[in-house]
């Protein structure tokens, strides 16, 4: 398959993107607003000309579990979900980074606490940042504003993962899923064979071919002493992806006296209540981090030297700004704005927000 | 004769299988695991599969079961061994993978994945080891435990009005489009180890010929968890385990 330019929604354009890419394996299960990535591999049936396994779990608990054994034979394996699904994976997502697999997940958010509803949410972030399961691990978490980066990042996730054996996380609010763009799909690449597989990842449960020694994948470890050594490897490997793998990206920095910080969709929303701004003088910046896992922190940390203040912009109660007040250390107000339940501001609202928190001065 | 006449290779009528590591046991003595292990790692060399197969242990006393068998291993998360290996099996469809579980992982927490494995006819072989209890959490009721039979959670005796009944998911199992093989063996008497040999590799063979998923339950014991010596354990499964879980093929593709 050539480069082709397509319209579609995000969540189609994942299932392209890592068909495409040479994924070996998607697990899932049905949930409102993702069902289309599933639909969509289904309907391209790429068993039939890369291989590429497609399988309906029967619950996210199993997809999770599906993406654990085929990561764990050196797969390049993926799963989707949305929020109430995410949180059932909680636990499998932390046997693979215990046992430091390469994997991706998928989260197109909906909104919560609890069944919630289907209409796009950010309230994941804490979730998708933070941990989410149990023990100290993280997740090489993207965010996409565009379904352009919902293909991109299908590629990057999975390279990332395997580049730090850390599973990766594209968290998607529902407005990307189901958002329909002009997106340009990259040219297919063949699936590894089995060979380079195994070359790949000398640490992969392949069945052993003649290596002489066993492989044995597991989070397991019942010597205290080898268990904290364990955990102080995830914590280099996870010092070398903040160093490393930071994204951001910036919009009229250079001269802005007040910045927002927003991810996802909603930085799109604020980069037009920002234009809206400027045409009146007011001149803010815009701050999108790309990666909220490793989170741009020193980007953050240097603009807060330069502006009055900051006001994150989310689809929720208040959860990114948490890591915008601790990189801005104090040195000027970091405020909130936030809708909930589904709900998504406008430019208008976002100004609103600004005015209130920022407008006297 | 001295002993060294006695101790020759000509002499020698058993020893550990060539994939049976030469490492200390966790298991209790008396437990049934140690044997089965064994036989698992017969069946493998015997049928030269040791390079192309994958074993997905469960959570349970055997946990460690990647221990002792010289073959790749995946620790699964309690009760996902049957997706793990679902995995493993439809992305390496060169290998041989199997399950080994115990009856709290394979019944209660894990019987979602089991069941549904099965009904889609993975080609994978599930080990279902049931000794009625929990063992390694310290002797817990399990969901095959029998009505009045004693455990850390029932200690007056399980009821069916508290706890329901004994499950026999293998019957469960035998009635699945999916499966090709469901036997309940045993290996407390050496004619019973012959058999459940047997089974396993009858077993392994399904599997590597891609006839759908097969399952091996091995009833066993608990002398620990039931509380009695090892060889009081095999009378009291004869006694009353048999009756509720009867040896034998369920079904046999």
């Amino acid at each position: 398959m050539e480069q082709e330019v397509k319209l579609m929604k995000g969540n189609e354009a994942i299932a392209h993107a890592a068909i495409r890419y040479g994924m070996d394996g998607y697990f899932g299960y049905p949930i409102t607003p993702q069902s289309e990535v599933l639909e969509t591999l289904t309907l391209e049936k790429p068993w039939e000309t890369t291989g590429m396994v497609v399988l309906q779990a029967e619950s996210e608990v199993a997809a999770i579990n599906m993406v654990y054994g085929g990561a764990a034979s050196g797969k390049a394996v993926m799963t989707s979900s949305s929020s109430p699904g995410v949180s059932l994976k909680q636990e499998g997502i932390s046997y693979i980074a215990g046992a430091r697999l390469p994997a991706l997940i998928i989260n197109v958010m909906r909104g919560g606490p609890g069944l919630g509803t289907i209409q796009p949410s950010q309230a994941d972030y804490f979730q998708a940042t933070k941990g989410g399961g149990h023990g100290d691990y993280h997740l090489i978490v993207l965010s996409p504003a565009t379904v352009q980066e919902m293909t991109d990042f299908v590629g990057l996730g999975m390279d990332l993962a395997f580049k730090y054996r850390v599973p990766a996380m594209i968290l998607a609010d529902g407005i990307v899923g189901q958002m329909m763009e002009k997106v340009v799909l990259p040219p297919a690449r063949p699936r590894r064979t089995d060979e380079e597989v195994r070359a790949q990842c000398p640490w992969a449960a392949t069945g052993k071919h003649g290596r002489g020694h066993r492989n044995v994948v597991t989070s397991l470890e019942l010597d205290s002493a080898v268990m904290e050594k364990n955990n102080e490897i995830l914590q280099d490997t996870y010092k070398l992806i903040t160093a490393n793998e930071v994204r951001c990206q910036e919009y009229f920095t250079d001269d802005c006296d007040y910045l927002i910080v927003a991810f996802g969709t909603v930085a799109r929303i604020a980069l037009k209540a920002i234009e809206e701004a400027r045409e009146k003088g007011i001149k803010i910046g815009l701050l999108r981090p790309i990666t909220l896992w490793p989170f741009p922190t020193d980007a953050v940390a240097a603009m807060s030297r330069k502006v009055k203040g900051i006001l994150t912009v989310e689809l929720n109660a208040g959860q990114m700004v948490e890591d915008v007040r601790l990189a801005a250390e104090g040195r000027v107000p970091v405020t909130h704005f936030g809708r909930m339940g589904g709900m998504i501001p406008t430019p208008a609202e976002i100004l609103d927000a600004f005015n209130r928190d920022f407008g006297k001065e | 004769m001295n002993i060294e006449e006695i101790i020759r290779p000509e002499n020698k009528t058993a020893s550990r299988p060539r994939l049976l590591l030469d490492v200390n046991t966790h298991y209790c003595p008396g437990c049934s695991h140690g044997v089965v292990h064994k036989l698992i790692a017969e069946v493998i060399d015997e049928m030269g599969l040791e390079d192309n197969v994958v074993g997905v242990a469960p959570v349970g006393c055997a946990v460690f079961a990647y221990n002792y068998i010289d073959i790749d291993w995946v620790e699964a998360a309690h009760g996902r061994a049957p997706a793990v290996a679902t995995a493993l099996s439809r992305l390496n469809p060169g290998n041989v993978v199997f399950t080994y579980q115990g009856d709290g992982d394979l019944a209660a927490i894990g019987i979602a994945e089991t069941i549904h494995a099965a009904n889609r006819g993975e080609n994978i072989v599930i080990v279902f080891i049931n000794n009625a209890i929990y063992g390694m959490t310290g002797g817990q009721m399990a969901p095959t435990t029998l009505l009045g039979q004693k455990t850390a959670t029932t200690p007056y005796g399980r009821t069916a009005e508290l706890n329901g009944y004994p499950i026999k998911i293998s019957d469960i199992l035998a009635g699945l489009d999916g499966t090709c093989y469901v036997t309940r063996q045993s290996v407390h008497t050496p004619a019973s180890v012959r058999k459940t040999k047997a089974a396993l590799k009858k077993a392994f063979e399904n599997a590597r010929q891609k006839r759908g998923t097969s399952i091996v339950e091995v009833v066993s014991t608990c002398n620990s968890g039931w509380k009695l010596t090892p060889e009081q354990s095999n009378h009291w499964m004869e006694e009353n385990m048999f009756e509720k879980y009867p040896l034998g093929d369920l079904k046999n593709v």
